[in-house]
Parts: C-alpha cells; sequence; structure tokens
C-alpha cells in the first residue's frame, strides 16, 4: 500500500513538474520568436551605411544615422533628469519621510505612476513642458516628459534598494557620532549604487523604446539635421519606424526590420547591462 | 543555595576617583502606547564597568539605548524623565545627538564592521568628524587597533574587507572604531552572544583594560560574564505589564553574593530566567 502511494505521489510531481515546465516554455517562446525572426528579416539591412548615413527617399534610402543619436540624446537627458530626482526622492522617502498617512499616499501615487498610460505622459508633457514652460517640440520637452515617466521607476528601485541596506551598518555609523546625512552620504548610498543603478538603466531602456509620449512632443520622422540644442526637435527610431512602417508607400520590407532591430539591440543591450551590474555586485558581496 | 562565582574583588579598584558620570532619574520609557521602562533610577560611576543584567525582554537594552539616544531611531518612542551626562541633561531638545553619540559610543550584539577595508573601518569615524591628514588618520587607526588588542593580528592585512576577519575580530574591530573618535563612555549590548569562548574571554580581557579609560556600561545575559568583568549591577525584571523595572542595583561583588532583593537572588542562582 505504501508503494502505491508513493507512486501516486511521484506521479503526481511529474504532473507538476511538467506542467510548470510547459508554462516556462510558453512565456520564453513569443520572447525568442520575436528575437530571432526581428534578426533574420533585418540583419540584412545593417551594413555600416545604414548606421551612419542620413536617410533619403523618405527613409527608401540611406541610414538611420539621426534617429539612432536622437534616441541616445533622449536616453540622456532622460537620465539627466529622472536620476538625480528619482534618487533623491527614494532617500527621502526611506530616510527622512515619517511613516504616516501622507507618506503611504505619496508611495502609493508612486506606484501608481507607473501605471499611467504612457501617451497621457506625452499630453502632460505637451501642456506642461511644450506649451506652459514655452521649450516648444524639442529635445527637453521630451526629455522631461520621459523623465516624468521613468521617475516611478526610479524611484522605486532606488527605495528598495535603500531598503535593502542592513540596519546594522547605519546603526555602527550613527552610534558613533556621525550625523543622519553622512550616514547616507558614506554608507547607504555606496551600498545601494548598484541597485539604484539597475534600476536607471532599465528606466531609460524603456524610455528608449517609448513612441506614444515622444509622438505629441517633438519626434520628427524628418530632419536635415542633427539636433543643435535641447530646444531643437529631434528624430527618435521608435517613431521613426512607426512613420516608415505605416505612412511611407513602397518601403522595403528589409529596412523596417533593420531599423526595429536597431532598436531592439539598443533596447536589450540596457537590459544586458543592468543584469550585469547586479550579478557583478551580488557576487561580490 | 549560593552558586560559586569567581567574583572581582572590588575594594582593589581605585573607586575614590570616580564620579557619576551617567545618570537616569525616573526615566519612563515608551514604544508608543507600551511602557517599556519603568521608574528607572542609577548612577553609573565613570571608569569603571557595570553590567545590566535580567531575563530577555526586560528592557536591559532599551535602558542601555537610553544613554546615547539610539531609541530615537525608533519611531513613537516616548522618553519621561531626566538622563544626564556629566550633569548636563541629554534629552534637552537643544543636544546635539551627534555630538553625544560621539562621546557615548555604542558596540552591538552581532559584530557589524562596514563592507570596508579594516583601516576604513577605524577611519570612518574620524574622517566624518573632520580629520583629513592621511598621517594623522593612520596614526589613529594604529592607535584604536592596538587599544582594542587587534592590532597585531590585523596590522597586515589592514587593506582587507572587514567582514573577512574572524567574528571575534570583526567585534575586536568595531571596538576599535568606536575607540578612534574618542568617546568617553563605552555602551555594550550583549557583545560576545555571537561569539565563541575564547574570542569571548579575549573581549572581556579589553574590557577590563578599557575600564581604566573608560566608563563601559555591558548589558549581558551571560551571568558569570557580569560577575567576571564588572563593578556595578543592575539587575532588571519585567513587571506583569511587561514594563522593565530596577530591581537592585549595586556593587557586583553584593549582587552576587549577598542579594538584598529576593528576586535577584532567585535569578541568579537559577531559579528562573
Amino acid at each position: 500500500m505504501t508503494r502505491t502511494v508513493l507512486n501516486s505521489r511521484k506521479i503526481t510531481q511529474r504532473t507538476a513538474f511538467t506542467f510548470l515546465g510547459l508554462a516556462t516554455v510558453i512565456t520564453v517562446t513569443p520572447v525568442l520568436f520575436i528575437i530571432i525572426y526581428t534578426i533574420t528579416k533585418g540583419a540584412g539591412a545593417i551594413t555600416w551605411d545604414f548606421l551612419i548615413q542620413f536617410p533619403s527617399q523618405a527613409g527608401r534610402e540611406g541610414g538611420i544615422l539621426p534617429a539612432i543619436i536622437g534616441t541616445f540624446y533622449l536616453m540622456i537627458g532622460t537620465l539627466v533628469f529622472a536620476l538625480p530626482i528619482g534618487v533623491l526622492a527614494g532617500i527621502y522617502l526611506t530616510e527622512y519621510a515619517r511613516d504616516n498617512w501622507l507618506t503611504r499616499l505619496i508611495n502609493l501615487a508612486i506606484v501608481n505612476l507607473a501605471g499611467v498610460p504612457s501617451i497621457v505622459f506625452g499630453l502632460f508633457g505637451l501642456s506642461v513642458f511644450v506649451l506652459t514652460f514655452h521649450f516648444g517640440l524639442s529635445l527637453l520637452a521630451a526629455s522631461l516628459t520621459l523623465a516624468a515617466q521613468a521617475l516611478a521607476m526610479v524611484i522605486t528601485t532606488s527605495r528598495e534598494a535603500i531598503l535593502a541596506v542592513p540596519r546594522e551598518f547605519r546603526e555602527g555609523s550613527l552610534a558613533i557620532g556621525v550625523t543622519k546625512w553622512q550616514t547616507v552620504r558614506h554608507i547607504v548610498l555606496p551600498q545601494a549604487m548598484p541597485g539604484i543603478i539597475t534600476g536607471a538603466v532599465l528606466a531609460i531602456s524603456r524610455a528608449a523604446g517609448e513612441t506614444a509620449p515622444i509622438l505629441v512632443v517633438g519626434a520628427a520622422f524628418l530632419l536635415p539635421k542633427l539636433p543643435q540644442s535641447p530646444l531643437d526637435q529631434f528624430m527618435a527610431l521608435p517613431y521613426y519606424l512607426y512613420t516608415v512602417a505605416t505612412q511611407v508607400p513602397n518601403m522595403p520590407e528589409g529596412t523596417i526590420w533593420g531599423i526595429a532591430l536597431v532598436l531592439l539591440i539598443v533596447v536589450l543591450s540596457f537590459d544586458v547591462l543592468a543584469a550585469a551590474i547586479r550579478i557583478k555586485t551580488r557576487q561580490r558581496k | 543555595m549560593n552558586i560559586k562565582l569567581n567574583v572581582p574583588d572590588i575594594s582593589a579598584r581605585p573607586t575614590d576617583k570616580c564620579v557619576t558620570k551617567l545618570k537616569a532619574e525616573r526615566v519612563n520609557l515608551y514604544y508608543g502606547s507600551f511602557q517599556c521602562l519603568r521608574n528607572i533610577t542609577l548612577d553609573i560611576p565613570s571608569c569603571s564597568i557595570t553590567a545590566i543584567i535580567g531575563p530577555s525582554g526586560c528592557g536591559k537594552s532599551s535602558l542601555l539605548r537610553l544613554f546615547n539616544r539610539m531609541n530615537d531611531l525608533i519611531h513613537g518612542v516616548r522618553v519621561e524623565g531626566n538622563v544626564e551626562l556629566d550633569g548636563t541633561p541629554i534629552y534637552d531638545p537643544k543636544i546635539d545627538v551627534a555630538e553625544l553619540r560621539k562621546r557615548v559610543g555604542m558596540v552591538f550584539q552581532k559584530p557589524n564592521p562596514f563592507p570596508m577595508s579594516v583601516f576604513e573601518n577605524v577611519a570612518y569615524g574620524p574622517k566624518r568628524h573632520g580629520i583629513k591628514s592621511r598621517g594623522e588618520l593612520e596614526e589613529i587607526v594604529e592607535k584604536s587597533l592596538r587599544h582594542a588588542a587587534l592590532w597585531d593580528e590585523v596590522k597586515d592585512k589592514l587593506s582587507q574587507s572587514g567582514l573577512s576577519i574572524s567574528g571575534g575580530q570583526q567585534q575586536r574591530l568595531c571596538i576599535a572604531r568606536v575607540l578612534a573618535v574618542e568617546p568617553e563612555v563605552i555602551l555594550m549590548d550583549e557583545p560576545c552572544s555571537a561569539l565563541d569562548p575564547v574570542a569571548t574571554l579575549k573581549i572581556e580581557d579589553l574590557m577590563r583594560s578599557l575600564a581604566e579609560d573608560y566608563t563601559i556600561i555591558i548589558v549581558t545575559h551571560n551571568m558569570q560574564q557580569a560577575a567576571r568583568v564588572s563593578d556595578t549591577a543592575a539587575f532588571m525584571m519585567m513587571e506583569p505589564d511587561r514594563a522593565g523595572v530596577l530591581v537592585e542595583y549595586g556593587p557586583t561583588a553584593q549582587l552576587f553574593t549577598n542579594p538584598k532583593d529576593k528576586r535577584t537572588e532567585d535569578y541568579i542562582t537559577g531559579r528562573f530566567g
């Protein structure tokens, strides 16, 4: 009898493992499929000239240099605004803010900020940065808009990284007469930095892929030259890809997939960078 | 029944030059609505070791943390009564808490060296207090490590991580880190509870040698340790509502050989706790 119980338990276990494995395969397959499909379709279009030339014939010929540069500018702009503000807010919320209903409300708002549809951020940017602050349709307005969207993630990951620093380290520092700010600056932040950087990198890689918000705050389909100042309009990979794929007749399919592949590489390389930082710091501990 | 304990002969100690270093008067401590300490009054003499003993949860650590205001870190804490360091009330709103903690340093239950080199661990405090000269820092680090009886063991690995040395060494490193900011009082919260017996003895020897220059208060649940190292001992207990009270306070020898209170006697003879 014991034997049958054992057998039936073994069968249950095997069934469970099978279903869990199947679920994993189902999850991973589309991701792999998208990546492989994009590479197969787009790799042919990617040449050196494709990366360093301006587009011509409405994008049917030439390269995509201004869109790549524009996307990099956007990532830098997002980082410049979102990282310091996000980290400082994260520090304030974890180290200084009292645990009361207002703080809890703010935390709830930050979590929900991440769920706001990106086109809403776009409209917010249009009304606040473009029109009210008179930044116009510009790289600056777009960076601020994407930064506003990235803030939720930067604050959340900063908070988590800061909270993960053991209390013992803070106490050891405070117990020898080191001030709270010095403790944050010299003990907490260095410990939390890898986590904060990981979050920031993921946030800007997400910003790089956004199409909807930049659509309304300054992305242009085609521009004859690179942006000369933050107040200029710009081209960006996702918006350029959207336009050539939907608006340009007789667009070579290979070129479309080539743009998609470049965008995918930009975004994924930042994700890989984030993962590398995480793995490296985990090994150090 | 009296158990035989190795009680130090306090008459041999230079008690005549001791003054009251710390004073608590009718102190009540609350965490929110929970009262953790009730009506605590005691004077801690300088240049000596005071042990706080008692069963788990009786508020020993809370009493210890009263003296460097570490309880302040807990949300909803409230202190009533008067606590003084050299006659100055330390719960005065005008008191600079960082300055107080520089004078009243603390060593914790679990060794907590910072994740940085041995040298940087010790230099950390002086650096934050404004010492920049490399030479001066090196001097302080060596002096503090020697004082903490650790120099000979780590002088060749000053650049190694403070987390790479043994537990006992880590705890002495934490003591050196406190000594480096030149405190007057050192609070120790069960400093040996995470250590093996050999490392424990080393820390105890170190405490005895430090007692010549510093006022030391140690919380311990190890009564033999209290008997071995302390000059004065305070026995605490919980009241039925879980608030900690001071049952008996006096010279260690007296507390252990001739306790005045029945509860102290019951505790030290192992009838409960």
